[in-house]
């Protein structure tokens, strides 16, 4: 059974159709690039996925697991492992970083009837954690993401992502806004988190993140459908050619 | 029905149960003869209605329907059920100071062990045979506001705390108004705190219902002088009965190169109103002012704050966070007054309110009178709901939308929970919030 399935998925926000019948099935252990042009509807589909408010899906199906996604709510979703890493992470002034971790982790395991960790027993993972990722103890003080800059905040995404163990992790234009060095260190953090039994779907406008996290398919979307499919080198070709190829296609 | 002649009715019950109450009331002579001046100057007004413009958003005539009798004292077995509500609410490193139904309870209180300078007794005490000094200061509010002037003609107990000059307390001292009634009552408390020239002590006062206390009105008071180079810490809990009325008026007035930092927080009562006049009367003090409304069901609160810059040079900080959920009703209502006089005063005022739902109100009226030309003044209001996308922010990271809610709330008012200095109030004032979060469901 495929990790993740998503099935002629149609999407209306508002009155306007932006996913026309999008099909997609990640396996485990598969890394999936999702390319495509400003409004092609990349974004919408990583939102619906994680269960965003606004989002009117008509038709098609998302399972995860066998399981319809659709039928459940944003944290049913987390629980059950699916992960967004957002493009824009908020900042939640007044909520420590390390409470809301420990808070968010303590209520996925609670709804997978897991133990519920003490605070010595979250701090242990929370520093390992951060520490394989470069974050100094000072950030996790501090309100969420406030007045963390755009590499903080990723990483700050990246950090939740190796604490929360997700199964399929969607990381919606996770290069934007990041310098080289910040790219570099942010991939890293991502690579590290690959695994066999981890799913990835990487959401970007650019070929450049996919030097850093190279992917197993890439898929190319244009105006709410994916319109090719392919390996690695399929980036490449993109890079090359551009995106108004697949807009006539579409 | 005629409304009008219901008012009306409210009005006279209340004439009538002062007549009858007054014979009972402690002091004689000049008390007696105030008591008589404050009944009349209320009796000339009558209840505050939304005409007025202090009372607009809480409009007494149409919340408060009936006059309840007063409160008996209480007998063995409310000072049973007293202790036990008292014993709930226990913090630790705390001298508590208890008053059941409105009247001293020496059994439930703690006086051993005074520290040197400290003196603690009760109003009743006070009345029947203090100075006459005391006596003048108990009766020193202004009786142009119906309900101070109600409350001076009632008052029947409450405690006078009097701190010479020099001494700093570190163990703080709590006031705490049990109400125990089974049957509709009404109470009248008022209490004193004279804290010397360079002083310092940490004040709270806490409002609770025993088990199976429902429907009391409680009429309260608070008169503070803060003498020179002195520091008052006081923190506010109004955790009443959901059905319960709570009325209170505090006046602080502070010397010069004083400190005054205040918190309150109303979760409880089905009905209440704290109105504080916070005067300055010698040069170089400090005010910070923090409060927080969490409110649901029907609940109305309001919070009615003057500070009156008399004298240059000082400064005041108000924060005020509203929380209200289903048809909850709040009202901020924060006058600053800067005198001629007044030069290089400093004050500010931020009020910010919370809706939870589309039927739940809240009202921020600031007033500046600014009468001085060189000073810094400003205040800011906003009122707004929880933001989705932080909302869904937390859920995607798998909190339901009762813990997103909460988390999100908890952040809202924890900017004026957090100025509360002692670590140990700090934390009941959060396990406060924290039962009315986890109350909400």
């Amino acid at each position: 059974m495929p990790l993740l399935e998503v099935k002629d998925l149609k999407v209306r926000v508002e009155e306007r159709e932006i996913l026309h019948g999008l099909s997609l099935t990640v396996n485990k252990g598969e890394v999936h690039a999702i390319m495509g042009p400003n409004g092609s509807g990349k974004s919408t589909l990583s939102h619906v996925i994680a269960g965003k408010p606004g989002y009117e899906v008509t038709g098609g199906e998302i399972l995860f697991r066998g399981e319809d996604v659709l039928e459940m709510s944003p944290d049913e979703r987390a629980a059950k492992g699916v992960f967004l890493a957002f493009q824009y992470p908020v900042e939640i002034p007044g909520v420590a970083t390390m409470n809301f971790l420990h808070v968010a982790l303590n209520a996925q395991r609670k709804a997978r009837g897991e133990s519920q960790l003490t605070t010595p027993e979250f701090l242990k993972k929370a520093y390992a954690a951060a520490a394989s990722l470069n974050i100094p103890r000072d950030m996790l003080k501090r309100g969420v993401n406030v007045g963390f800059s755009g590499g903080e905040k990723k990483r700050n995404e990246i950090l939740q992502m190796a604490l929360f163990e997700p199964a399929v992790c969607i990381l919606d234009e996770m290069d934007s806004g990041l310098d080289i060095d910040a790219l570099r260190v942010a991939a890293d953090g991502v690579n590290a988190l690959r695994s066999p039994d981890r799913a990835m779907v990487v959401i970007t406008h650019y070929q450049r993140l996919l030097n850093y996290i190279v992917p197993d398919f890439v898929h190319v979307m244009s105006k709410g459908r994916v319109v090719k499919s392919g390996g690695k080198d399929l980036a490449l070709e993109l890079e090359a050619s551009g995106y108004a190829q697949f807009e006539d296609a579409a | 029905m005629n409304l009008a002649l219901a008012k009306n009715e409210t009005g006279r019950a209340l004439s009538d149960s002062f007549a009858i109450a007054r014979d009972r009331l402690p002091g004689t002579g000049r008390v007696a003869e105030a008591r008589s001046a404050a009944f009349e100057a209320y009796d000339r007004a009558g209840l505050p209605h939304r005409r007025i413009e202090d009372w607009k958003y809480t409009d007494l005539r149409a919340l408060m329907r009936e006059v309840l009798p007063l409160a008996p004292t209480p007998d063995a077995a409310a000072l049973k059920r007293a202790a036990t509500a008292v014993k709930l609410q226990a913090i630790k490193g705390v001298r508590r100071l208890v008053l059941v139904d409105g009247v001293f309870a020496p059994k439930l209180s703690e006086l051993d062990g005074l520290e040197k300078g400290v003196a603690v007794g009760t109003l009743r005490g006070v009345l029947e045979s203090g100075e006459a000094a005391l006596q003048a200061q108990l009766f020193s509010l202004d009786s142009a506001n119906p309900m101070v002037a109600l409350n001076s003609a009632m008052m029947t107990d409450g405690v006078v705390i009097q701190i010479a000059n020099g001494i700093v307390l570190t163990q703080p001292l709590q006031i705490i108004h049990v109400a125990t009634g089974t049957t509709p009552t009404a109470m009248f408390t008022r209490s004193l705190l004279r804290l010397g020239k360079d002083a310092g002590v940490t004040l709270v006062e806490s409002y609770i219902a025993a088990d199976g206390a429902k429907t009391y009105q409680a009429h309260d008071s608070l008169v503070v002088a803060i003498g020179d180079n002195s520091r008052l810490d006081h923190v506010r809990l109004v955790e009443d009965g959901r059905e319960a009325f709570n009325i209170s008026s505090a006046v602080i007035t502070l010397g010069a190169h004083a400190h005054f930092n205040t918190f309150g927080m109303t979760s409880g009562a089905a009905v209440s109103r704290y109105q504080a006049t916070i005067a300055f009367a010698g040069e170089g003090s400090r005010v910070e002012t923090n409060g927080v409304n969490l409110l649901n069901g029907r609940q109305h609160a309001d919070t009615t704050l003057f500070m009156d810059h008399a004298v240059p040079h000082c400064a005041s900080r108000e924060v005020f966070r509203a929380v209200a959920d289903d048809r909850a009703h709040s009202v901020f209502q924060g006058r600053i007054i800067v005198r001629p006089q007044a030069q290089k005063t400093d004050a500010k005022m931020m009020t910010r309110a919370l809706l939870l739902s589309d039927e739940a109100e809240a009202d921020n009226k600031p007033e500046l009178e600014i009468f001085a030309d060189d000073v810094t003044c400003g205040h800011g209001a906003t009122t707004g709901a929880l933001d989705e996308s932080l909302l869904f922010y937390l859920r995607a990271r798998g909190l339901s939308e009762k813990e997103a809610q909460a988390l999100l709330i908890q952040a809202f008012v924890g900017e004026a929970i957090e100025s509360i200095v002692n670590d140990d109030l700090r934390e009941l004032a959060i396990a406060a919030a924290q039962r009315w979060l986890e109350a909400r469901g």
